[in-house]
């Protein structure tokens, strides 16, 4: 028998049970989770038989997509040019935006709680509505086309960005910057340069997930008339063009696969230098 | 309390304490404190934790208001100082913290650059590549008295700890300060490594002329690098010798 005390047999017979029963109020938070879970499929109406007999269906359709019809793939490539041209742009419009609203919407740099509570108010605005939904809205005021979802853009980067660069200030040891107040430093050199040079390679970090997110989502843009591809894709399903849509998607996939890749490249590269 | 001392005082002394108490709730961390430092001065602080030694230190540069009682800094009393001037006299208050504190990300010859924050314009002191040629020399200048002119470039997230409280030196002594205020600068670093910094201290105050007030565990550091070790005790300075008239084993006895 070892003499570590904490071998012995008392320690044994003190050993903590294997499982524990949860409390009344997890168990029923369990039962109720089962619930909304069991409502939830029954309430979306799934249905087996209807997939059943869809998939030939599915078949069809698939089969009339091959092969991709190549006869208007220059007219795609200057679409998707487009399309990509919105993502960047909105993209640089939302996180030129972001940058000062997270320092307003940052606990540790807002200079008012009312400012604070403002600035929390409207990236969460922006955040939580759809871009679908901004689309819509834009397109209804500043017309069909590529400057509305831009717009859409934006505002749906703004929400991504000003969150998690609120966060990634909020998270940084504030510690120096009471060493730059006592050199006479204000409030724009502390941020100048301590708080953005710190939280930069986060930065980079969101920067370039919104990025490929604007691109994904610009795609879908155009289904609701705000500009890009999305509309050509739409025309061509609608008018039972499957050659036309399945070159489209894959034109799609081949550039969000692109990016994504770009971007993953970009963020080591300027991660292991910043 | 007043030490003795044979400095010829022409200008007013940098650090004048007169009756300073400090509370943080019903909690009293300094009990009536009264102080002089001569200008030129080294002065070593001793106490054990909790003595309120950081505390003292910290209300010099205002980053804590007291309780009670007068602080003059540099000739200027620190109550009734705007905004703006506080701002001014902060400029030439060298602080040196115990951990460096200084932008992980940035480069040493931009960390020192940002000693002249508080006397330069609207961004001519926040990256050492935006900064006017005659600061980025002096910066140079700096990082050099404390041998690092070599390591300009790098960021000091790669430095050790002693290389990077040099740099805080550095950062201090591009302030122009009159007064260099130290609190426990080498509690975070290796024998050797503190033994340098207290040095290079030591020499710097000396060669420039400027009053230094440090804090420390350390009793020979405060034996061979001040001229006049000070003792607080339960927020009360209790001890107050030129450092030629006391030795080890009376400092020991201080802290038993």
């Amino acid at each position: 028998m070892s003499n570590d005390p904490a071998l012995s047999p008392q320690a044994e017979l003190s050993l903590p049970p294997r499982f524990r029963f949860p409390g009344m109020g997890r168990t029923f938070g369990i039962i109720a989770l089962f619930a909304l879970i069991s409502l939830s499929l029954h309430g979306a109406e799934i249905s087996f038989s209807s997939f059943r007999e869809g998939i030939p269906y599915m078949k069809e359709v698939l089969f009339e997509m091959l092969p991709p019809d190549l006869s208007r793939i220059s007219n795609i490539g200057a679409l998707l040019l487009d399309t990509l041209y919105m993502a960047i742009a909105g993209t640089c419009i939302g996180v030129l935006f972001a940058l000062p609203l997270a320092v307003l919407a940052a606990r540790t740099t807002s200079p008012h709680t009312a400012l604070y509570a403002i600035s929390r108010a409207s990236v969460s605005l922006a955040r939580t509505v759809p871009d679908l939904v901004w689309a819509l809205f834009f397109v209804v005021t500043v017309g069909i086309g590529s400057f509305a979802g831009v717009l859409t853009i934006a505002i749906d980067t703004l929400g991504f960005c000003g969150r998690f660069f609120a966060e990634s200030i909020e998270e940084i040891d504030h510690s120096p910057e009471e060493a730059l107040e006592t050199l006479g430093a204000g409030r724009c050199a502390i941020l100048a340069t301590y708080i953005f040079p710190t939280c930069t390679p986060s930065f980079i970090n969101t920067v370039l997930f919104s990025l490929e997110k604007a691109v994904r989502s610009s795609v879908v843009l155009g289904l609701v008339g705000a500009g890009g591809i999305g509309v050509e894709l739409k025309v061509a399903m609608d008018t039972l063009q499957y050659g036309q849509a399945s070159t489209i998607i894959l034109c799609i996939f081949v550039v969000v696969l692109v990016v994504e890749q770009m971007s993953t490249r970009a963020r080591t590269a300027l991660l292991t230098t910043s | 309390m007043n030490a003795p001392s044979s400095t010829t005082i022409r200008t007013p002394p940098p650090l004048i304490f007169s009756e300073v108490r400090k509370s943080y709730g019903e909690t009293e961390i300094l009990k009536g404190v009264t102080l002089t430092l001569n200008r030129g001065e080294r002065t070593a602080l001793l106490g054990s934790n909790g003595s309120g030694k950081s505390t003292l230190l910290r209300l010099i540069p205002r980053i804590t208001a007291p309780t009670g009682g007068e602080i003059h800094v540099l000739g200027k009393e620190l109550q009734h100082l705007s905004r703006k001037e506080l701002k001014l006299l902060r400029a030439h208050i060298g602080f040196v913290f115990q951990k460096h504190l200084l932008v992980p990300r940035l480069s040493a010859l931009t960390n020192t650059v940002h000693g002249a924050l508080g006397r330069t314009s609207f961004g001519r002191a926040w990256f050492h590549s935006l900064a006017p040629q005659p600061i980025r020399e002096e910066a140079l200048a700096c990082l050099e008295k404390v041998g690092l002119a070599n390591h300009a470039l790098k960021q000091t997230r790669h430095l050790s700890g002693g290389q990077s409280q040099r740099v805080a030196i550095a950062r201090a002594l591009m302030q122009r300060p009159e007064l260099i205020i130290a609190d426990e600068p080498v509690a975070s670093l290796d024998p050797e490594s503190g033994e340098n910094v207290m040095r290079l201290l030591g020499e710097l105050s000396q060669t420039d002329n400027l009053s230094l007030l440090f804090s420390t565990h350390h009793l020979e550091h405060a034996l061979n690098y001040a001229d006049r070790i000070v003792g607080l005790s339960s927020g009360r300075i209790i001890f107050d010798k030129r450092s030629d008239q006391t030795s080890l084993e009376e400092l020991r006895s201080f802290y038993e």
